[in-house]
């Protein structure tokens, strides 16, 4: 994300009449910032004051200085003045009574005057600002220690809607609406890819979400390819994505369905629970690997080639794998520690993994949702991560087109 | 046009008068003032307007404060109100308590600007019609324009002073009436000439040569207009826009950045005022 420099500015007065508003939308202009209007309420008649609210933007702090230095005699004023209000917290694991809730969008807070970017963005948190009220983060209600300083009320907060937050990183805008079954597929994969391409140019990194949809489909090795190619740099999903994937590395089966034939196999009902037995009897995935026992699927790039992951289990699972994180606040904390640095992010094929996922992300880090359901999509998009574009498809048939518009773009 | 009562006008004579220190590009320590000769040019002045049936108040004047003789600065008039000047600097800041005195004891209401803004009274925001012209930036704040807009419940329009040498608005605008008014127009930029061609249907421009003669410092009096001396063009232009114009020499009081204008502050509401046309509000 690239350091936008941001000011609110309102204006009060006869500021159409005197030309005030045009002068300082010009002086803006001028010394190379942006500006947004806010909000304009126009006075009705001769005598009545009419009212701006403006963003204005700059790439510098002192290109921004120099802005808000230049329109200031002509009455453009900071919106706001005071910090943020902080109150200790009084137990752990809650945030005192008032506690400002978090959205996913960019949020900065006022602290000793200058605004500060909340680190770790995310919705439905509290924020803790730091012993030192130099830096604000996102705190996960269980993690509140007693005596944090949380931040109470909404003095000294802004948040920039997400229309800001689509101007700024040009991703995306191709689609107009968020999900449908109705669109030519195509266009979607490839402006997908180019999406992917992008955020590995930027230094970013992919994150996957998947569900064990993409194994049954055929789609495990096509999903592998794009480990192995740098497409993919974090993984998060369940238990059975794993299992699936290893069970094909070792049997050929996904749930005993053979996935050459697409028929069931004899005795294949059991390669499921063989293959988590297996790897809890070597003692984990990694070791798998490493004992040259795992010796290709997705689970196995991943290993190799140090994409970290995060199996996090589930009320139906099996065994599970030693890797699956069954503690679900060990498991979002884990995922947490995943999220900063990633850019986009491609959910395929999961709905539980996806909002959980979809709930952590915040709301500048795209997101593309493949399912075969259109109610996952807006399901994701109703829970707030608005960012979200659907695409309505089985996982396999999406995997390898998205796979060839990879190889043909190159990285 | 004439007016519904006796004008009336507030000055203060220069007893004390003298360049003490300097916040503005035309006073210069070096070059001092002459007393007597201020003195006289004052006394010519106030004679001329009591000789045209003004009614001149006088303030005591006050050692140490050699700017209250410009009076136009103590306030803005708006009915029987004083809306009390923020002076930017501290020098004639210390004119105010003064000025609030006299108007109290005159018996007009007295009020005052929040305290963060700035605003030179009569210097900086003058009346055209129902309008209020305010000047902003090297003295007054475009906010406290704004503030006192919303003060009064009248249109205040805003306008940069982009020259320095003309840093009150009353040395380079002048209303003469509801719509016509002189200015200087190199005073403002594009969008301050914009907004007096717009908002001013007659306006009579000043020449650069006269205009550094404070020409636009004129007071105005029924269809007279008293400006400084040597301002031929002026006088010219007043002619034949209808006015009679009177010259005054007023050079001691250019040397501190003063004419005519600067040296009143009319109490029953400048000619060009709407608002004394009509009824009292409220």
């Amino acid at each position: 994300m690239s350091a936008q420099h941001v000011e609110h500015v309102e204006m009060t007065g006869h500021i159409v009449d005197s030309l005030l508003l045009p002068k300082v939308l010009d002086a803006i202009l001028s010394r190379g910032g942006r500006y947004h209007i806010e909000t304009l309420r126009l006075g009705q008649r001769q005598d009545d004051p009419s009212f701006v609210r403006l963003e204005v933007r700059a790439d510098a702090a002192e290109q921004l200085e120099t802005i808000l230095a230049d329109i200031h005699p002509h009455g453009a004023v900071p919106a706001q003045s005071g910090d943020c209000g902080t109150v200790p917290a009084d137990i752990a694991g809650a945030y005192p009574d008032g506690f400002y809730c978090s959205t996913n969008f960019r949020t900065q807070v006022k602290l000793a005057g200058d605004w500060v970017d909340v680190e770790g963005q995310e919705m439905d948190c509290g924020i803790v600002v730091d012993p030192t009220g130099t830096a604000a983060r996102c705190v996960p209600m269980t993690a509140v220690k007693t005596g944090d300083h949380v931040l109470v009320g909404r003095q000294g907060t802004r948040v920039f809607p997400p229309e800001a937050e689509m101007r700024r990183h040009e991703l995306f805008e191709f689609m107009a609406s968020p999900v449908s079954s109705e669109r030519p597929k195509a266009v979607s994969v490839r402006e997908i890819a180019a999406a992917i391409r992008k955020t590995r140019a930027a230094g970013d990194k992919v994150l996957a979400v998947l569900g064990p949809a993409v194994v049954h489909t055929g789609g495990g090795e096509l999903v592998a390819k794009m480990v192995r190619d740098g497409f993919i740099n974090v993984l998060f999903a369940g238990n059975a994505l794993a299992t699936h994937d290893m069970e094909q590395a070792f049997y050929g089966t996904s749930l005993g369905v053979s996935l050459d034939q697409g028929l069931p196999t004899v005795e294949g009902h059991e390669h499921h629970l063989r293959t988590i037995n297996r790897i809890r009897r070597i003692g984990g995935i990694r070791k798998s690997v490493e004992t040259g026992r795992l010796t290709s699927g997705i689970m196995y790039e991943c290993v190799l080639r140090d994409v970290p992951f995060v199996l996090a289990g589930s009320i139906r699972d099996d065994g599970p794998l030693p890797e699956v994180v069954t503690d679900m606040l060990a498991a979002q904390d884990a995922m947490r520690r995943l999220v900063p640095g990633v850019g986009f992010c491609l959910m395929v094929a999961t709905t539980l993994h996806s909002i959980a996922v979809g709930n952590l992300l915040p709301a500048w880090v795209k997101v593309a949702c493949v399912d075969i359901s259109p109610a996952t999509v807006t399901k994701l998009m109703d829970r707030g991560t608005t960012q979200t574009v659907g695409i309505v498809s089985d996982a396999e048939p999406f995997l390898r087109s998205l796979a060839a518009e990879l190889e043909r773009g190159g990285t | 046009m004439s007016s519904p009562s006796q004008p009336r006008t507030l000055m203060c004579p220069p007893d004390h008068y003298g360049i003490e220190y300097e916040i503005n590009p035309w006073m210069n320590r070096s070059r001092g003032a002459d007393a007597a000769l201020a003195s006289r040019q004052w006394r010519h002045f106030y004679d001329t307007l009591v000789g045209l049936g003004v009614r001149v108040e006088l303030m005591p004047p006050q050692p140490g404060l050699p700017d209250l003789v410009f009076t136009a600065n103590a306030g803005l008039i708006f009915h029987g109100m004083f809306l009390s000047s923020r002076f930017r600097h501290e020098v004639r800041a210390r004119e105010s308590p003064h000025f609030d005195e006299w108007f109290a004891g005159a018996g007009f209401r007295v009020e005052h600007l929040p305290e963060e803004m700035f605003h030179e009274g009569a210097g900086d925001a003058l009346f055209c019609g129902d309008t209020l012209f305010a000047g902003y930036r090297t003295r007054s704040d475009a906010t406290a324009h704004q503030w006192v807009g919303k003060f009064l419940g009248v249109r205040v329009l805003p306008l940069e002073l982009v020259n320095p040498r003309f840093y009150h608005l009353d040395t380079c605008f002048c209303p003469l009436a509801p719509g016509v008014a002189l200015y200087f127009p190199e005073a403002f930029d594009d969008y301050g000439r914009r907004v007096l061609h717009t908002h001013v249907p007659t306006l009579i421009a000043v020449a650069e040569s006269e205009a550094d003669r404070f020409g636009c410092n004129a007071v105005v009096v029924g269809t007279t207009v008293i400006h400084n001396s040597r301002c031929p063009k002026l006088a010219t232009d007043l002619t034949h826009a209808g006015y009679r114009p009177i010259e005054v020499e007023l050079d001691e009081f250019l040397k501190a950045g003063g004419s005519a204008k600067c040296l009143t502050l009319r109490l029953d509401g400048e000619e060009a005022a709407g608002w004394r046309y009509g009824p009292k509000p409220g």
